[in-house]
């Protein structure tokens, strides 16, 4: 009963936060110095006149209130209408459905692997303070946390696919071949490395954290009081640190789902890979207002509900919170 | 091993960071406008003695370029850390002077996290049309939330100290102990911040470059240069992707290691 009260006033929350996100991002929007008319015409515009401009100023509401626009976008956005994108020629959920699709692939295999590779190493690193293995592990998630993403995904272009000719160099299938006619092999083929850099860089902070967490139990008096009894490491890590630190883990990786997303905007750039990310990028330069809104939205319900699993798997999972109160 | 002398670490890390900060911008002064100088005979040159890091596909020099790139990245972050910090140490402030405004800061902070941190940067560039200012002022927006939070937490603690509370007893001014009692002890905090915020900065001012929001493509910034290396990535030309990253992952990584140092010792 507390736990359903709990994730009703959680979801209140959130759809607070995701007005304040559309409230926010309209205004950016509204405070652009690009003009949405001459975005959408394009070298066209030296062929319009302003009588022109105006009625099109006029038929797309531009010559109300700012006030009475997001309005009108707000009550689009209730009956599910977010717009057409010019960029793509389609409604923006189209686009952002169909890119989505391919981003998911991407970034829910990137996020599995990250989450189970980061958590056996930062269980192994902490297992042993001090030991050679915890020193490479700790150096190597200390140095990945820093490293720029967009740099990785390029040095890994440069060794695998032009060096080594292992894998190719980018998109999400062979190229003048038709998305439908593209095997599963080839897709996976094409996904390899994309996927290998964006869990590459996921991987640290979760290592960074685990290992903490891990180092902090095998100081504890429940592990002096183990290796008393005379477990070996391996029996306390296994028994006690495994549960310790598991928890956690499993928020942080619910709740680094943004920063997984912002990875794959910079590393679906770098390989050209036709996902949520390069729309992205392609709004802005662009300047496609209504994709660009739509991403930024979407984005943050995906990150919102990310966060929002995140606080409430403590309680769901952890019985101690249930019963002790949050 | 690292505990033994955290003072003493966190004091030459501070020396390197600051010989190589003040190297940096030493060498952007001695070498003049060399990183835009074009030599056409020696286009896309391979590292060699005369080249140290090659050219790019302008006969540009390589090192000269990643040189300026980094001493641009340096002062962006520094600017943008500033900033950035200024509005956590205010927010803050400002949180702990009534409940509701804690709550009106609690709800920005809520949806700055909850928009990925570059989708708002490339909102944010483009609500400004783009260019160095358009991209300090993005990073300084929104790098600040998790500093806010840690001294929001440090001022309630503080304005419950027993010191704070016989002050104000004795009647001082609000005003006064904000800067004679409250300040003092932030300030450590803050430095620590800004110093962790700088790394953040730089890289998300390089990832923004990189996908065309940031700086223009005509400054030599890291990301400019990577950018302009992707172009050449299937020719081979190896050093123009890999040595502007390097550089950049260099200088991060010094700074991560002196906050982490400092952050030790204080």
């Amino acid at each position: 009963m507390r736990l359903t009260a709990l994730i009703a006033k959680r979801l209140v929350r959130l759809a607070l936060v995701l007005l304040c996100v559309a409230l926010v991002s309209f205004g950016l929007m509204m405070a652009s110095p690009i003009d949405p008319i001459d975005a959408y015409l394009g070298p066209q515009m030296a062929q319009v006149s302003p009588e022109q401009r105006a009625l099109i100023a006029q038929r797309w509401g531009f010559d109300e209130s700012a006030a009475i626009q997001f309005g009108h976008w707000l009550r689009q956005l209730v009956s599910g209408d977010l717009g057409w994108s010019h960029v793509y020629n389609q409604p923006v959920s189209e686009v952002i459905g169909q890119r989505f699709q391919r981003s998911i692939i991407l970034l829910g295999s990137a996020w599995l692997l990250s989450a189970l590779l980061g958590f056996s190493l930062g269980v192994a690193a902490g297992a042993k303070e001090g030991s050679k293995l915890d020193n490479a592990i700790s150096t190597y998630a200390f140095i990945t946390a820093s490293t720029p993403a967009f740099w990785l995904a390029i040095l890994a272009v440069l060794l695998f696919s032009v060096t080594l000719g292992w894998t190719p160099t980018c998109c999400a299938g062979p190229t003048g071949i038709l998305s439908q006619e593209v095997t599963l092999l080839s897709r996976l083929h094409h996904l390899v490395l994309p996927v290998t850099t964006l869990a590459l860089l996921g991987i640290a902070t979760i290592t960074l954290h685990t290992r903490a967490r891990m180092l902090e139990l095998m100081r504890s008096a429940v592990a002096t009081h183990a290796f008393a009894q005379g477990a070996s490491r391996l029996d306390v890590a296994w028994r006690h640190g495994l549960r310790h630190a598991s928890l956690p883990a499993m928020t942080l990786a619910f709740a680094s789902l943004g920063e997984l997303f912002g990875g794959s905007i910079l590393i679906e750039q770098v390989f050209a890979y036709p996902g949520l990310g390069q729309a992205t990028v392609a709004a802005g330069l662009r300047s496609d207002v209504p994709l660009l809104l739509g991403i930024a939205l979407f984005t943050a319900l995906f990150v919102s509900v990310g966060n929002l699993i995140a606080d409430s798997l403590y309680a769901v999972i952890d019985p101690r919170i249930q019963s002790g109160g949050l | 091993m690292s505990e033994a002398q955290p003072r003493l670490r966190a004091a030459l890390s501070l020396g390197v960071t600051t010989l190589l900060v003040l190297g940096l911008v030493a060498s952007q002064w001695l070498l003049g406008d060399s990183a835009q100088q074009m030599q056409f005979d020696a286009r896309l040159a391979p590292p060699s003695l005369n080249h140290w890091l090659g050219t790019d596909a302008l006969g540009r020099e390589l090192w000269a370029r990643t040189l300026a790139g980094l001493a641009l990245s340096f002062w962006v972050g520094c600017l943008a850390a500033l900033l950035s910090t200024l509005i956590a140490l205010s927010l803050a402030a400002l949180a702990t002077l009534s409940p509701r405004l804690d709550a009106l800061v609690s709800l920005v902070i809520d949806t700055l996290l909850s928009v990925p941190h570059l989708i708002l940067l490339m909102l944010i560039a483009f609500a400004l049309g783009g260019g160095t200012q358009a991209v300090i002022i993005a990073v300084a927006i929104t790098h600040w939330p998790r500093l806010a939070r840690v001294l929001r937490a440090e001022l309630l603690q503080l304005r419950q100290a027993p010191y704070v509370l016989i002050s104000q007893a004795l009647g001082k001014s609000r005003w006064f102990v904000l800067h004679a009692h409250l300040l003092p002890h932030l300030i450590p905090h803050c430095l620590v911040g800004a110093l962790l915020l700088f790394p953040h900065a730089i890289l998300h001012e390089a990832a923004l470059t990189f996908l065309g929001f940031g700086l223009s493509p005509s400054q030599p910034a890291i990301g400019v240069l990577l950018a302009e290396a992707m172009r050449y990535l299937s020719g081979g030309y190896w050093w123009l992707g890999v040595f502007p990253g390097l550089a950049l992952l260099m200088m991060v990584l010094s700074f991560e290691r002196l906050s982490n140092h400092l952050r030790r010792a204080l």
